[in-house]
């Protein structure tokens, strides 16, 4: 998947306009491999990247469940704890990932994660198209890299 | 799936370490877990039994350094080996860039390090990707033991396409680089043809 600069700035706009509009304390898109895309809210020291790919492998998990019962997808998840909370809306090959405390409720999080979903999904169609044009077109940044650039992540400097 | 953010100027890259159970597939990633300076890697997660075996898999993103204005990342899973967890196991090879298999050298493990590489390749078939266009290592593991075969005899059973084959002593580290060394290059390779 190749994002570019102004879809990466036009998502992150997305992501915060949700946070707003759900009072979460942080929005997280992740791929469904695992690899997180963005993210946008209260950090602190969370660790984003563990949270990315362990969210797609209860997603993938659950989905696994969902075919042995007859069902394509679980499209949304949610699990409440005593102070933080986690929902997770499943947008095509995207994942939406909210963290809300009691500054927000799981319904206020699920019809907003909802209402953004329609353009996320319109985003990521075109980013699908554009990684493919990228592609196509070997316009991509590692194209003709050589073997001592290879070797040279390897050195130590 | 090759990850690449113009924005942050990324790439992000999955490997996934496959192989019959107990054969040091999370001891590879614990040993560069160990040996890497915590600002180039992530946490170590582990879904685990209480057995200390895998149950879900384990993850490590380990960032290696900035080629052409990007930073360089790959994301290192492991898959549980025991045939029971075949739903799990098939779920982490989703996306895959470049694959290890950690063969168990000793004698009496051969037909579980067999039947595990057939089903890495039908798993992999299941996603449409094929062995044998994939970038891939086989990692003979465990040199250490006494009842090990021969290399010559494991590489003409296990080998399956002229891949690099290293020998390896996960548990003191010996190979546990150079193997992961071995798929990175084939995995940026692949890049340079995208
Ligand atoms: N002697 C020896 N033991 C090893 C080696 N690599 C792993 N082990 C041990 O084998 C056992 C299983 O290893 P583990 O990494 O959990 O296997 P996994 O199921 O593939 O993740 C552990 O007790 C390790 O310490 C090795 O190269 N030599
Ligand atoms: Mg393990």
């Amino acid at each position: 998947m190749v994002i570019l600069e102004s879809r990466f700035h036009h998502i992150k706009a997305l992501l915060a306009r949700l946070r707003l509009d759900s009072s979460a304390r942080l929005v997280v898109l992740v791929d469904k491999d695992g690899q997180q895309i963005a993210v946008h809210g209260e950090l602190g020291d969370l660790d984003t990247t563990s949270l990315a790919s362990l969210a797609a492998g209860n997603v993938a998990a659950t989905g696994g469940m969902a075919r042995l019962i007859g069902e394509n997808e679980f499209p949304t998840l949610s699990h409440e704890g005593e102070k933080e909370s986690i929902h997770i809306c499943v947008i095509g090959r995207v994942l939406l990932l909210v963290v809300f405390d009691d500054r927000s409720s799981l319904g206020l999080v699920k019809l907003r994660s909802k209402q953004l979903s329609h353009e996320l999904a319109r985003v990521f169609a075109e980013i699908e198209k554009e990684s493919a044009a990228a592609r196509a077109n070997s316009s991509l940044p590692f194209n003709g890299i050589t073997d001592e650039e290879i070797d040279s992540l390897f050195s130590p400097a | 799936m090759t990850f690449i953010n113009y924005a942050s100027r990324e790439i992000n890259c999955k490997i996934v370490y496959y192989g019959p159970g107990l054969c040091g597939k999370t001891t590879n990633l614990q040993f560069i877990y160990d040996s890497t300076a915590a600002q180039a890697r992530g946490k170590l997660i582990s879904l685990a039994t209480e057995a200390d075996r895998t149950l879900f898999f384990d993850f490590m993103p380990l960032e290696l350094g900035t080629v052409r204005g990007f930073k360089t990342r790959f994301h290192l899973y492991t898959v549980p080996g025991q045939v029971f967890y075949e739903a799990s196991r098939k779920l982490i090879l989703k996306g895959v860039d470049g694959v290890v298999f950690v063969a168990d050298s000793q004698e009496e493990r051969m037909d579980a390090n067999i039947e595990s590489l057939y089903n890495l390749e039908e798993n992999l078939r299941t996603y449409g990707y094929e062995l044998m266009k994939l970038p891939y290592v086989l990692q003979l593991n465990k040199r250490d033991l006494p009842n090990v075969i021969p290399t010559d005899e494991l590489t003409t059973e296990l080998q399956r396409k002229g891949e690099p084959v290293i020998e390896a002593v996960a548990s003191t580290g010996a190979g546990v680089f150079d193997t992961l060394k071995a798929v990175a290059k084939q995995v940026l390779t692949e890049l340079r043809k995208a």
